[in-house]
This record gives C-alpha cells, sequence and structure tokens, in this order.
C-alpha cells in the first residue's frame, strides 16, 4: 500500500534520514520505536509529505506522491494523521471538528457527514459533548476527536505521530484503546509510539529505528524478545 | 479662574468647529486603518509568499522593503511626499488635498498593519495548518476555514490599537490644514489669540476618543480571550 525506497531528508546540516526504505502493506500494523531524534516522527511525516523528503521514493496507491505535480491533497485525503498535541480546531464545536473537511471536500452531504460524525463519537464516547469546544475537553478526549476526525475522511491508512506522549498518564488509557479498536477493525496503521507494551501487543510488525535508519524489524516477538542489532538491544533494556 | 471662563466661552463661540474637527480626524482615521488593512493583507500575503525566482523570493522583498521604508520614516515625511509630489506625479488621480493626505495615511498604516496580519497569522499554532493539510484541505481552504478565523482574535485588537494610534498620527495632517481636530485648534488660536484654553480644549477630546476607545477594545479583547 505504501513502498518507500531509500528515502532521504536533512534539516541544515543534519541527516535525520539516511536512506529508509520500507513496504507497508495493506491491513498490516507497523509500529515505529527507538530513542528520540532517530528520525522516527520525519519518517513518519514524510509519508503524507508533510516533511518534503530530499531523495527517495514514496509510492502509495501506485503513485509516487514525492513528485511535484501529484496532487497531494487528493492522497492526503485517503491518510489519516493523528498528532502527539491533538490540533484539534478550538474554534470550533467537537461535531464541525469533524464534519468540516467531508463537507468541504464534497464526500459528503452536511447531514450525512453529521450522521456518520454521532456514530464516530458514539463509538469512542464523546457522542455528549459534540456540542462542545475543545476547551471544554481534557487530553484524552481532545485526542479522541481528533483520531474520529481523521477517521471521518474514511481514510485507507492511519498515521500516529506518538498518539499519546502529551497525555496524563491517566488518559493514555483510553486512548491506546480506542487506536486498539481501530485496528482491530483491520485498518492499515503506522505507529510511532514510546508505549512498548502497546506495540507489543497491536503490531503485526516492529521498526527500530535510530540514526535516521531502520536498524532492526520484525514482529513484536523477534524485537521484543530477541532483538539481534546491539542498539536496539540497548534501548529495550532502558526502556522497559 | 480665567481660563476655564475661557473655555466656557470658546467652546460656546467656537465649538461647532471643534465637532466639525473630531469628525474629520475620525474620517481620516477610519479611512486610513480601512484602506490600511485592504492593502496591508495584500503586503502580509506578499511577505509570507514562498514564491521564488532565480533564488529569491521577490514578493517577500519587496513588501519587507515597503515596510521597513515605511515604518523607518517619520509620518510628516510621508504627508509632505504625498502632499507636494503624488499630484504632480500622478495628475490622472486628481487628487484633493484631502485625498492625498488619505493616502499618505494609508500607505502609512497599511505598512503596520500588514504586520499586525502577519503576526496574527503566525502566532496561529503550526500544528493547526498541518491537521488542516492532513484531512486534505488546500493551504487557501486552511487559510480561510482554520488559520484565519483564529488570527482574527489575534488581529482584530491590535487593530484597533492602530485605529487609536492614527487618531493621534492625524493631527500631522494640520500641518496642511486638513480639518482635523489640530487644524481646528490652529483657527481658534488665530482667532482669538488663545493658546492654552483651546488646546486643553483638543487634548480633552484626543484623550476621550482614545482612552474610551482603548478600554473598549480591552473588554472586548477579554472577551474573546475567554473562549480560548
Amino acid at each position: 500500500m505504501i513502498k518507500v525506497t531509500n528515502l532521504h531528508k536533512s534539516f541544515g546540516k543534519v541527516e535525520v534520514l539516511k536512506g529508509v526504505s520500507q513496504h507497508i502493506k495493506k491491513g498490516e500494523v507497523v509500529s515505529i520505536i527507538g530513542p528520540s531524534g532517530g528520525g522516527k516522527s520525519t519518517f513518519l511525516r514524510c509519508l503524507n509529505m508533510l516533511e518534503v523528503p530530499d531523495s527517495g521514493e514514496i509510492i502509495f496507491d501506485g503513485v509516487d506522491i514525492t513528485k511535484e505535480k501529484t496532487n497531494i491533497d487528493l492522497h492526503r485525503q485517503k491518510m489519516g494523521m493523528v498528532f502527539q498535541h491533538f490540533n484539534v480546531f478550538p474554534h470550533m464545536t467537537v461535531l464541525e471538528n469533524i464534519t468540516l473537511a467531508p463537507v468541504m471536500l464534497k464526500k459528503k452531504t452536511k447531514e450525512e457527514a453529521e450522521l456518520m460524525a454521532d456514530e464516530l463519537l458514539k463509538k469512542v464516547g464523546l457522542y455528549e459533548k459534540k456540542n462542545e469546544y475543545p476547551t471544554k475537553l481534557s487530553g484524552g478526549q481532545k485526542q479522541r476527536l481528533a483520531i474520529v476526525r481523521a477517521l471521518a475522511m474514511e481514510p485507507e491508512v492511519m498515521l500516529f505521530d506518538e498518539p499519546t506522549s502529551a497525555l496524563d498518564p491517566e488518559m493514555v488509557g483510553e486512548v491506546l484503546s480506542v487506536i486498539k479498536d481501530l485496528v482491530e477493525s483491520g485498518i492499515t496503521a503506522v505507529i510511532v509510539t514510546h508505549e512498548m507494551g502497546f506495540a507489543k501487543e497491536v503490531s503485526d510488525r516492529v521498526l527500530f529505528m535510530d540514526g535516521g535508519i531502520i536498524a532492526e524489524e520484525g514482529t513484536p516477538e523477534e524485537v521484543f524478545q530477541n532483538p539481534k542489532n546491539k542498539r536496539t538491544q540497548e534501548f529495550l533494556s532502558k526502556v522497559l | 479662574m480665567q481660563i476655564i471662563e475661557n473655555i466656557f466661552k470658546v467652546l460656546e463661540r467656537y465649538g461647532y468647529l471643534f465637532i466639525e474637527g473630531t469628525k474629520v480626524t475620525l474620517e481620516f482615521s477610519l479611512i486610513a486603518v480601512s484602506g490600511g488593512v485592504i492593502f496591508g493583507f495584500i503586503i502580509a500575503m506578499m511577505k509570507r509568499s514562498q514564491f521564488k525566482l532565480f533564488g529569491v523570493k521577490p514578493l517577500s522583498l519587496i513588501s519587507g522593503f515597503y515596510i521597513e521604508i515605511v515604518r523607518g520614516t517619520p509620518i510628516l515625511l510621508q504627508l509632505y511626499l504625498f502632499y507636494f509630489w503624488i499630484p504632480d506625479a500622478l495628475p490622472f488621480l486628481h487628487l484633493t488635498k484631502f485625498g492625498s493626505i488619505a493616502l499618505a495615511l494609508i500607505c502609512n498604516s497599511a505598512a503596520y498593519v500588514s504586520e499586525i496580519i502577519r503576526a496574527g497569522i503566525e502566532a496561529v499554532d503550526k500544528g493547526q495548518m498541518e491537521a488542516a493539510r492532513c484531512l486534505g484541505l488546500s493551504h487557501s481552504m486552511a487559510m480561510r476555514k482554520i488559520i484565519m478565523p483564529q488570527a482574527m482574535k489575534n488581529i482584530l485588537p491590535a487593530l484597533c490599537n492602530e485605529f487609536i494610534m492614527m487618531i493621534k498620527e492625524t493631527s500631522l495632517a494640520s500641518t496642511f490644514f486638513a480639518g482635523d481636530i489640530m487644524t481646528q485648534y490652529n483657527v481658534v488660536n488665530g482667532a482669538l489669540f488663545l493658546v492654552i484654553e483651546p488646546l486643553i480644549i483638543v487634548g480633552v477630546i484626543y484623550f476621550v476618543l482614545t482612552f474610551g476607545l482603548s478600554k473598549a477594545v480591552g473588554a472586548y479583547e477579554r472577551r474573546i480571550k475567554k473562549n480560548d
């Protein structure tokens, strides 16, 4: 579904991605772990061109989206993204946050979008809040809203950029359980996370990124129980 | 108290002049700031533009140059320039005295307003644009629906303050007898040979206008910040 070949990206003089290749298949749940500054988030943000890579290819649905002539907006409609800092729209109600994009991009009429929003909100337990503004929501609720907002576009793949890192500890669970339900429904997902237990539980495949490359990859069992790379072993011994 | 007595006498005889002057001052300020908003918006968009030609950003460069020049020279100088030069240089505009002064104030205001707008836009969290683009909205859709509504909260109070500043700046137009409050001071001063009394009147008018407006802006600001 997403095929990445030899991706390079530098910020100024710092090379953050040093040739990353990866093939994410349909229905697969891939977690990316690793130390800060290892390139995890940059790699994820390249997948929907939030960061423009310096070189390399990203083939999504058969189209190289790094090409300038590609209409990236159309492809982004098929890729949902969830951020560390939620980035919900503070000037809109919960409902408006969700219906804005589907209605504006003419994927749905206002009525259809609202009906779907109600469904989604019920699923994540935010239905009672649908007419509130995000200021009234807790961090966990904001993040659930952000997830629902992305789902409203009915994406083919969801990208999660440390979705629980900015949350108070007692709210991490509620967000993880929403993500878990979601990936169990069969959606394709790429998750950058520091929640090792979670990564182990939900992933089909785990990537360990360090120093701008994918240093190790495999099933959760392989990476967590039998890490072969020395850096992976060091990292896991620190965080587990 | 001779002065107080005189003030009432002046008001009785020339009160209408001060009212007239207040109207003109407010007119100038309003024209300057509304014109400033229109052109300031364009300049702000140029300044933010990423359009590149031969490795430089011409639009951003030109607008930056303009802003620096306007902010780096006195407004009185700009008024002189427009008053004496523009009617000759651009005769087809058929500018009246009022017109060239208004144009000078607009050009001045546009520079300041453009920075207000730019700062207002840039104060909106970067993640908002990213989130909007990730949903598939185009840049202009995201600006319209997500960024600008939030930026307005920063921009509007600052714009009101610019208006208040303008009320004071327009006093410089009295150099050309433009009919503003300060011009009326000169008229009354010339007619009665009184210096202090009309000055006090004019001062009170300016103060009431600016103080009243800034209090109103303050209240308005508190109200919109409450929703954050």
